[in-house]
């Protein structure tokens, strides 16, 4: 166990861009990292990526181990398992960190079953207990109405997934130095088992509310699906995306890509409007952290008054499309 | 074709209120489901069975009322039903738990597509899918909304966050579906009954298991919850606008102006 050292970040990139999470486990990584006082690294799997490797330097890595091949431009399950887990058993990290993507939620529990060690899924707060040089991972459960913290005290490494757009990420420092590793790849069989036959970006349904700045949310309080309407107009005067509620995506008003809260996403824009949405517990563990948020709800006891930075307690349908239009007016005498 | 389903039983935490006074879970009176995602991986099951015939095997590892939902899954349209449950397994974490549901697998003999649920709606891991795949040596197809299947190969859509894939490779397979894979049928009240009073649901102990002990349970499990606790909701100082609509309007966009946001 104790010959076990180093933190690891998974660094998830698609077409050479690295994805935003591992940029935020950099941030976290770091910190913890000289808590312990041990080295940040990267480990990047893609092809044609070596301009990556700066960039998760300039973001906090110490080091970035590199796997550069064409069989490993698109992820999959099986090449990816295997060399992460051979570079995991021949230099053995304490710690591995992972987003919680699809990607990452694919990868991780695979590669913590191969190395026989625990996993902690969708952690929203990492610490260090510095007495036992444990990673304390703290997640919601049963919904989003319990908070629990899970160590791993014997498992190496210990491995944890961690919620997309919870932690933050470091100012780019471009000046910074790290060493530059690469991994050796050799192809198998086995990886091929499954075959991508094609890739489609940003199907009908689509809707990336984890990367979105502002984000305009309608709940069960729009009393029919047709009034999703308003809350498009205000979300598109904004530049906005649409997000929903649980109830509103059970009701079957919206698609599930749409819901914010623990089964949905977790996001963190600058400015949230959550319109008709009382605030179950389990909707507030997914959009708390964003930097304004604004409530419009009739009932002026409903929960999402307690995180909200301003509230207006009133008929959205009236209060919406007004405040649609007056954004619509300055942005036109601009 | 033979399919196995993973299923859990789980309350529903949609239904999970907050004691008022002292901010504490009310745990009682909370309906127990088959977990929504579950039912979904049930529904594929079976409308594979509808086209290409075959059996459909739901297993479970829980406490004994999980019972209810396997017999659920039967009146649905599933053929077999195994309890896998024992106090030996209490206190599994995902590995613990998708290393068990591996060795009930392995005793159920030959088959083509293992389904689950993505994830449950209690813990919200999704992890024992992956694991079990990992553990029975299977390739996987993770968050999948649609299944085409000919001959012995698989075409599927994976849903990714901005967009899907399509996948393919042989059976045998293990699979992780999403809401948006189907509509999961409701059974009708006679198949109910005849899943109550004509089907039987094979109780496996951790003996009939078989699996090394010290990878079980509580001792099979590498994680431990350090500490929990019920979410408080915290008191922030909201500003409530006060004011005609057009008072409102005009004191939030000055705000957003003043943030930078427009």
């Amino acid at each position: 166990m104790n010959d076990h050292k180093g933190l690891w970040v998974f660094a998830e990139q698609k077409q050479g861009k690295i994805k935003s999470v591992t940029l935020e486990l950099l941030g976290k990584g770091r910190e913890l990292a000289d808590i312990l006082g041990v080295e940040l690294t990267a480990i990047l799997l893609g092809h044609n990526i070596q301009g990556l490797c700066q960039e998760l330097i300039s973001y906090g890595a110490d080091r970035v181990l590199v796997a550069d091949h064409k069989s490993l431009e698109n992820y999959q399950t099986d090449t990816y398992t295997r060399i992460i887990s051979q570079q995991v058993k021949e230099r053995k990290p304490e710690i591995i960190l992972v987003g919680a993507s699809h990607i990452g939620r694919d990868l991780a529990p695979r590669v913590a079953r191969r190395l026989d060690t625990g996993l902690t899924a969708d952690c929203t707060e990492l610490g260090i207990d510095e007495a036992e040089r444990l990673l304390l991972q703290t997640r919601p459960a049963f919904g989003g109405n319990i908070i629990a913290t899970i160590v791993t005290p014997e498992g190496r490494p210990q491995m944890a997934t961690v919620r997309p757009k919870i932690m933050v990420s470091l100012p780019k420092d471009s000046t910074r130095k790290g060493e530059i590793v690469p991994v050796p790849v050799t192809e198998f069989a086995e990886d091929l088992r499954v075959k991508i036959l094609s890739i489609v970006k940003g199907d009908k349904h689509g809707c990336n509310l984890e990367d979105a700045e502002i984000i305009v949310s309608g709940g069960r309080g729009l009393g029919k699906p047709e009034n999703f309407k308003i809350i498009e107009a205000l979300a598109k005067a904004l530049g906005g995306e649409v997000g929903a509620s649980r109830d509103a995506v059970d009701a079957g008003w919206i698609s599930h890509d749409h819901q914010v809260g623990q089964t949905g996403k977790a996001v963190r824009p600058s400015l949230y409007i959550a319109c008709g949405i009382s605030g179950a517990v389990q909707h507030l563990a997914g959009m708390k952290d964003s930097e304004t948020i604004v409530a419009i709800n009739s009932n002026p006891k409903a929960p999402i008054f307690d995180v909200a930075d301003f509230g207006i307690v009133g008929d959205l349908k009236v209060v919406v499309p007004a405040l649609t239009q007056m954004i619509l007016e300055q942005k036109e005498n601009n | 074709m033979h399919n196995i389903v993973c299923i859990k039983q789980v309350p529903d935490t949609r239904e999970v209120r907050l004691d008022p006074k002292t901010g504490n879970l009310i745990r009682e009176g909370v309906p127990s489901i088959i977990n929504p995602e579950d039912k979904n991986a049930i529904e594929e099951a079976l409308r594979l069975k509808d086209e290409f015939g075959g059996t459909v095997t739901v297993i479970t590892m829980g406490p004994p009322q999980a019972e209810e939902a396997l017999r659920e899954a039967l009146a649905m349209g599933a053929d077999k039903a195994v309890l896998i449950g024992d106090r030996a397994f209490a206190g599994a974490d995902t590995g613990a738990t998708s290393y068990t549901l591996g060795c009930a697998i392995n005793k159920l003999g030959k088959y083509d597509l293992i389904l689950c649920g993505r994830e449950a709606i209690d813990g919200n891991t999704a992890q024992v899918g992956p694991q079990l795949g990992e553990i029975l040596g299977l390739p996987q197809i993770t968050y999948v909304r649609k299944v085409v299947i000919r001959k012995n190969i698989i075409e599927a859509e994976r849903a990714l966050e901005d967009g899907y894939e399509v996948v393919s490779t042989q059976l045998p397979v293990l699979l992780t579906v999403v809401k948006e894979c189907n509509e999961p049928r409701i059974a009708a009240v006679a198949d109910i009954i005849e899943a109550y009073r004509e089907k039987e649901v094979i109780a496996w102990s951790a003996k009939d298991v078989d699996g090394d002990k010290a990878r079980i349970g509580l001792n099979g499990s590498w994680t431990r919850i350090r500490k929990a606790a019920a979410v408080k909701p915290q008191k922030g100082k909201v500003q409530i606008l006060e004011g005609s609509v057009g008072d409102v309007t005009k004191t939030l966009v000055a705000e957003f102006n003043k943030r930078n946001l427009l």
